[in-house]
């Protein structure tokens, strides 16, 4: 079940090494949070599953999209990855070698290669710290410069970020929520790191700033070769930015594939659903497209429903197959994972507005309510039947 | 603009100042707009914009902030509610005049049952008596789609779902009959399947009700879908006015194309770069002397440093303060917003 057994080389851009594509290789990854009762004799009632088993692989090079709405566990699995939570189960490997093997210095040596770009640059960078000492610190721990020169490379980090070197003796109240992200991203890439997880580094900042941070970002990764897990709920910025994109729904891998495929023509319903739900910034196309209405909000994680961890807000979902099976995330074409039971290799269900906003299903026999469901999108069925989709 | 005589809100010459240790902040710089019966409006900018301020001087709450000073007017159904004593704003405030905040989880008292949250307003204002009130909260939780509604009113805030909180404070909202609602960033806390479901309800309702909405948010694709009039605001000031579409589909402030340009669209084909606005917004203790966009502005000449623009009527029902605006609206220039 493991989709890394299937891996076809990328044929994106990405200059890669013949060797040793993947970077980062995730291997059934599960994180699952104690819930524990009692004060004096504390024992286990029951667990919040924030990841419940994924697999996927970062390649060398690549900006990997990570999406889904708030508790579908992605900044958990972005934490896992670099070993900031450990893991309950499964395996990370970083450039093939097992982080959880790893202990003191190996492990601190390994974790110089990979560095996170946090959320919120309000709560994330030490208020009582110089921009000097921020972005300095990693070089002092990993005991990469003297002290005579540490100052020249911060320097030269800050101008790499766009942040006025002269600065640097500054605190980081005095600087704007952009500029502070900046000073994250300088943290981040002061050790040299290869790959990069980035957790929602633009949700905490303004509009008409967020598109100076994504250019940044892609600005250094063409220059040092970055390789990104880009974790975001912003679905238009993933696409601007990701090779890959991977959606996840309650700790789940739903579905994954390259960044056109994906947003071109998903087959996975919740994805389906959640791009029909981004809001477009042009009221005539709002007009014309019919958004799919969820009903219901996503189930706790700490007692997802039994089956397919979707089929209670699923307008596909079938009664006796879908609540009872749980789907594994399978190649359903070339390059293209999928989890869901009503996807096959010729056919998936097609999701859109009905009558009344609510979502009907085009395709597939229906659980709810059939007499709406009558229309076959064939546009759908033709794309699905084809196996070229490489060109997309 | 001007057409409708029969207008719900008409705003004049706004102006709130805080007074701060940096000096004093021009949160709101004489803004005038206007709001019809039923209207749905948006009133988009960036964090500190002052459209948050400008809905808390409508609903007449800036009197309670012992250092802001309140100019102009806010004549809402003739009375100005800047002029009247605050036993009169009460009246309003809540009845006529309702807000849906921000975020869902802070903005309902924790201690108190949804009961309690929801009669409490239909007690005061329409003089019902609390099993009439209870019976008033339980169809308006209906009516917003909260399941189970008679047995889930004795329920608390942190027995909801963040989705949920924010139908309960609809429903509080609009348990009174509004004629106007403002909407502070009414789905910015929740997720874009969720938000989907509270705009659509909003609009909805809004429509059921015939209230007026102002919606305020930094996202113009929540104003893009149900918004019919957009104001934008820069640095306290409303920069562009105008109807929906041709605003969108040909901004007429340099600003407006900025922020339009700088958000990727997934209707639109992936683009190599974005188009950001180069720069920050201006310190709204210290605003450049002219424009206040004249430092980010590419079209910025020296004018733009030596005077304020007004604003310019420049279409039907279209206002934009800019000195170069013709620049904007010139057929070439088009293009440049696609």
């Amino acid at each position: 079940m493991s989709a890394t057994d299937a891996v076809i080389p990328a044929s994106t851009g990405a200059a890669a090494p013949a060797s040793g594509d993947d970077l980062v290789t995730v291997d059934d990854l599960v994180v699952h949070f104690p819930i524990t009762s009692g004060i004096v004799f504390r024992h286990k009632i029951g667990a919040v599953r924030a990841v419940d088993g994924i697999s996927f692989t970062v390649k060398r090079g690549e900006t990997l999209g990570l999406v889904g709405e708030s508790g579908c566990g992605k900044s958990t699995t972005g934490m896992a990855i670099l070993h900031l939570e450990k893991p309950t189960a499964g395996h990370v490997l970083y450039e093939g070698a097992d982080l959880a093997s790893l202990s003191g210095r190996a492990l601190r040596r390994q974790r110089r290669r990979m560095q996170m770009i946090f959320q919120d640059p309000y709560a994330s960078l030490n208020g009582r710290m110089t921009i000097a000492d921020i972005v300095g610190e990693p070089l002092l721990v990993h005991k990469l410069y003297p002290r005579s020169g540490r100052n020249q490379r911060v320097r030269e980090l800050l101008e790499l970020v766009g942040i006025n070197p002269n600065t640097l003796n500054r605190y980081p109240h005095e600087f704007s929520g952009g500029q502070r992200q900046r000073i994250g991203i300088a943290r981040a890439l002061a050790v040299e790191p290869n790959f990069i997880v980035c957790d929602e580094p633009i949700s905490a900042l303004d509009v008409s700033i967020r598109a100076q941070i994504i250019n940044l970002l892609l600005e250094l990764q063409r220059e040092f070769g970055l390789t990104y897990l880009f974790i975001a709920h912003d679905l238009s910025v993933v696409r601007h930015i990701s090779d890959r994109v991977a959606v996840m729904y309650l700790g789940k891998m739903v579905e994954l594939a390259e960044n056109a495929v994906l947003y071109g023509e998903p087959v996975h319903p919740y994805t389906q659903a959640l791009l029909s739900a981004v809001p477009i910034p042009d009221p005539e196309a709002e007009e014309n497209r019919r958004a799919v209405v969820l009903q219901g909000d996503v189930p706790s994680p700490a007692d997802p429903p039994p089956g397919c961890h979707f089929h209670t807000r699923c307008p596909a979902a079938q009664e006796g197959l879908c609540n009872v099976e749980p789907p594994v995330l399978r190649e359903v074409r070339p390059r293209h994972w999928a989890s869901c039971h009503l996807v096959t290799n010729t056919d998936f269900p097609h999701i859109r507005a009905g009558e009344d906003d609510l979502a009907v299903v085009a395709t597939g026999p229906v659980m709810g309510d059939a007499s709406a469901a009558t229309v076959v999108h064939t546009d759908a069925l033709d794309a699905a039947g084809e196996n070229d989709h490489g060109d997309v | 603009m001007g057409v409708d005589t029969s207008r719900l809100l008409d705003v004049t010459d706004l102006s709130v100042d805080f007074d701060s240790q940096e000096g004093i902040v021009h949160a709101v710089d004489h803004v005038s707009f206007s709001v019809a019966p039923g209207e749905l409006v948006g009133l988009v900018g960036e964090s500190g914009c002052g459209k948050s301020v400008t809905a808390t001087a409508i609903l007449g709450l800036t009197r309670m902030i012992t250092n802001a000073t309140v100019s102009g007017s806010i004549e809402f159904q003739g009375r100005d509610l800047l002029a009247l004593p605050e036993n009169e704003v009460r009246k309003v405030r809540g009845k006529d005049i309702a807000m849906i905040f921000q975020d869902p989880v802070t903005s309902l008292n924790p201690v108190l049952s949804i009961e309690r949250l929801m009669t409490e307003g239909i007690e005061l204002h329409l003089d019902l008596s609390h099993d009439d009130a209870v019976a008033r909260a339980i169809d308006m939780l209906q009516l917003v789609g909260i399941p189970k509604a008679a047995e889930r009113i004795r329920d608390y805030p942190h027995q909801f779902s963040g989705g949920m909180r924010q139908r309960v404070m609809i429903a509080i909202a609009l348990s009174c009959n509004p004629k106007l609602l403002l909407a502070d960033e009414p789905t910015t806390a929740l997720d874009v399947t969720i938000q989907a479901q509270i705009l659509r309800l909003m609009k909805k309702l809004s429509r059921e009700y015939d209230a007026a909405v102002i919606v305020i948010t930094h996202d113009l694709g929540v104003v893009a879908g149900m918004c019919r009039r957009i104001l934008v605001m820069y640095a306290g000031r409303i920069v562009e006015e105008g109807p929906a579409k041709p605003l969108f589909h040909h901004p007429h402030h340099p600003y407006t194309v900025g922020l339009l340009r700088s958000v990727p669209r997934l209707d639109r084909p992936r683009s190599a770069k974005l188009q950001s606005i180069e720069g920050l917004p201006p310190d709204l203790s210290h605003l450049p002397p002219g424009c206040s966009f004249a430092p980010r502005c590419w079209l910025a000449t020296d004018a733009c440093w030596q005077g304020v623009p007004p604003l310019f009527d420049t279409d039907a029902g279209r206002r934009s303060a800019c000195f170069h605006r013709d620049r904007l609206i010139e057929p070439a220039a088009a293009e440049m917003t696609a």
